[in-house]
């Protein structure tokens, strides 16, 4: 078990739990963050930046901070 | 009337389609319950005429955003007959679920799904028909963009309203306030009318964002492509500018002043050196304006933007601010009108004030205006790009630095999260639009500022009576010298002032006064600055111009969306004092070392 955050670029996990603030979890609900989906990083931006991602069909950019509510179940080879 | 809400997810095109409906006739107009201004247009659909709103793009009818928040409270204060509701079918997986929100209004809903095309391209097919009976409502496909399947949209819509009740704001309160099992429903209607393959295959997107968005060629990229923008507008702006000078020149030499020749001198006067001389100053510029709003345009259509969000989202960070701020205060360099509303989607109200803070200090095309004109005057043509180089940068710096001085007192946990779209490219047509819609808000500011502005510098200047046009005998001698102790230091001289203090309600009129004040236009008023002014002076106004304060516009808007007079005092108190400061060191500093 892990979050996000400690994903590597290319990796990728399904989503376990998230642990953020109520509005929070509406907006990335609304852009297609669920329980069970796989989630995939796909780079991470120099200097600390945020990390980009990909769910389902959408690519979505968050921080390092926002990305640690996620937890991800697994890290499949 | 009828009236119609268009709904949908940000990024799903609505206002492609809003505006291929409306034919952009749309207006800006006021709505009960609704602080901000949305876009409203009366349409002829069947056989009345119905009125179609335009809503924020918005994510969930619940959020807390204010975007979310306006869309709420007009459901809930205003009839409507329709809910016009437009996802993007490559991302129905998560965009379904607020249609079936708008569903449990009960309200005559018509599902448009756009960007067909790019569902054909990344190989999602929709069920179109077993969709509409799971949902209960007509979905239609549809690209806004190419008009595929519009028409069909068209009819539709003028069948469902035929037959459409109005639904009363009482009953839409009441229903917003329950929400239940939508997550259930949307698996079951996805599971059963849309394929989407397990990765979509966009290879163009994922290939350029490897270029684009390189870990370490990403922002020296992305400021190669806006200095090769700007070094475009300019190549073939220039010639554009001087055919436009030259037509309106003709036009005063062989109808104008022969027509006016046996009207009485004041009138002539107020219409050729008044009116005449500063409106076709301004209008010169027209050309690159559009040619600025069609690039910046484009930038933004592409879906660059939200990449320059993401290269740029670290620096901001430590000054406070977020990816988004930046990108804001990049559409500021086109007009700071509609970047300072842009902020809504923030939702922390103290990253909305630091962005708000920042986002008048970008150098506007109207400023850009007054220092391509005034560079053209001063600086050899070698020298002026880089001039016009260096005041971005001090606008940048200037915008790094209040963020920096006061994210102290405006601290902010929002959360950044955003979404990264698919790099699309603009049609002609929209970028014809957009040109058009350019054109038609410089008449517009025209009309409202520019004639009036110029008006009063032409009195100014030529009253008293009897005195030398100009003189410092004239009043506007008078206001000059009133601010000589404070302008002085700065070495801008009382004619700049004056033109500095019509500067404030907006910044095509600088220009347009200079023109005035001078008596003068063209290349004679090119000529006669270049002899009067030497290039610290010159560069010290434009260093004051940049910071001092945005127009009247911006100043409205800032008290329209901060709903704070004491914020609007404290914004103006710090740029004018920043100004000055700034051109007081310049200026002294350049004194100092014998220029």
């Amino acid at each position: 078990m892990t979050n996000l955050a400690n994903l590597q670029p290319g990796e990728s996990g399904i989503i376990h739990a998230i642990h953020s603030e109520q509005a929070l979890y509406y907006r990335l609900a609304a852009l297609g963050f669920r329980i069970g989906k796989r989630i995939e990083v796909v780079r991470s931006a120099r200097f600390q930046g945020p990390l980009h991602v990909r769910v389902g069909s959408t690519d979505i950019v968050l921080r390092r901070n926002e990305a640690q509510y996620i937890e991800i179940a697994a890290k499949p080879a | 009337m009828k009236r119609i809400a268009l709904l949908g997810m940000p990024n799903t095109g609505k206002s492609t389609f809003f505006n291929r409906i409306t034919g952009a006739s749309a207006r800006v107009g006021n709505w009960p319950g609704v602080t901000i201004d949305l876009m409203g247009a009366k349409v002829l659909i069947g056989s009345e005429m119905v009125e179609i709103v335009d809503l924020p793009g918005i994510y969930d009818l619940h959020g807390f955003s204010d975007d979310e928040q306006v869309v709420r409270h007009f459901l809930e204060n205003n009839a409507i007959d329709m809910a016009l509701i437009i996802l993007n079918s490559c991302q129905l997986d998560r965009q379904l679920s607020l249609a079936l929100q708008l569903k449990q209004l009960q309200l005559p809903c018509l599902l448009l799904l756009n960007m067909a095309d790019e569902a054909k391209r990344f190989g999602v097919s929709v069920d179109a028909e077993k969709m509409s009976q799971q949902l209960g409502m007509p979905v239609l496909m549809m690209s806004a963009k190419y008009g595929e399947g519009y028409k069909a949209a068209f009819d539709e819509i003028t069948r469902v309203l035929r037959h459409a009740l109005p639904v009363r704001p009482e009953r839409m309160r009441e229903v917003l306030a329950a929400d239940d099992q939508i997550e259930q429903a949307m698996e079951q209607v996805l599971k059963d009318s849309v394929h989407i393959p397990p990765r979509l295959s966009d290879d163009l997107t994922m290939r350029l964002d490897r270029v684009m968005l390189h870990p370490w060629f990403g922002l020296p990229i992305f400021f190669g492509v806006m200095y090769l923008l700007f070094q475009a507008i300019f190549l073939l702006g220039t010639p554009l500018q001087t055919g436009v000078n030259w037509a309106l020149l003709a036009f005063k030499d062989y109808a104008l002043i022969p027509l006016l020749a046996s009207a009485p001198a004041w009138l002539s006067g107020l219409l050729i050196d008044g009116i005449y001389n500063g409106v076709g100053t301004v209008a010169a510029f027209v050309p690159i304006i559009i040619l600025f709003f069609l690039f910046m345009a484009i930038v933004e259509d592409t879906g660059y933007l939200s990449r320059a969000a993401f290269l740029m989202d670290a620096l901001m960070a430590r000054m406070g601010l977020d990816g988004r701020s930046f990108v804001m205060i990049l559409m500021g360099f086109g007009c700071n009108v509609p970047a300072l509303m842009g902020t809504r989607v923030m939702r922390s109200r103290a990253l909305r004030l630091l962005t708000m803070l920042v986002i008048p200090l970008s150098l506007c095309s109207a400023r850009l205006q007054v220092f391509i004109f005034i560079t053209a005057a001063l600086f050899s043509p070698k020298a002026a790009p880089l001039v016009l180089f260096s005041l971005y940068l001090v606008s940048f710096s200037a915008a790094f630095l209040t963020a920096v001085l006061f994210k102290r007192r405006l601290v902010s946990h929002e959360p950044f999260v955003l979404e990264l779209p698919p790099y699309r490219f603009p049609t002609l047509r929209q970028m014809v639009l957009r040109g058009w819609h350019e054109v038609r808000h410089f008449l517009h500011r025209a009309t409202k500022f520019i004639v009036a502005g110029v008006v009063l510098v032409w009195l100014l200047t030529h009253f008293p009576s009897g005195v030398a046009p100009g003189s410092s005998a004239t009043w506007a001698g008078d206001i000059g010298a009133l601010l000589g102790p404070i302008l002085d230091p700065v070495g801008i001289n009382h004619q700049l002032a004056i033109a500095l203090i019509f500067g404030f309600v907006a910044k095509e009129i600088v220009i347009g006064s200079l023109a005035v004040i001078y008596g003068m236009e063209g290349a004679a008023l090119t000529h006669h600055m270049a002899a009067s002014l030497d290039w610290v002076q010159a560069y010290s106004f434009m260093l004051f111009t940049l910071i001092y304060t945005p127009c009247l516009s911006t100043v409205a808007t800032l008290k329209n969306e901060s709903k704070s007079w004491r914020f609007v005092a404290t914004s103006l108190a710090w740029s004018i004092g920043l100004a000055w400061v700034v051109s007081f060191a310049f200026y002294q500093t350049a004194r100092a070392l014998g220029y």
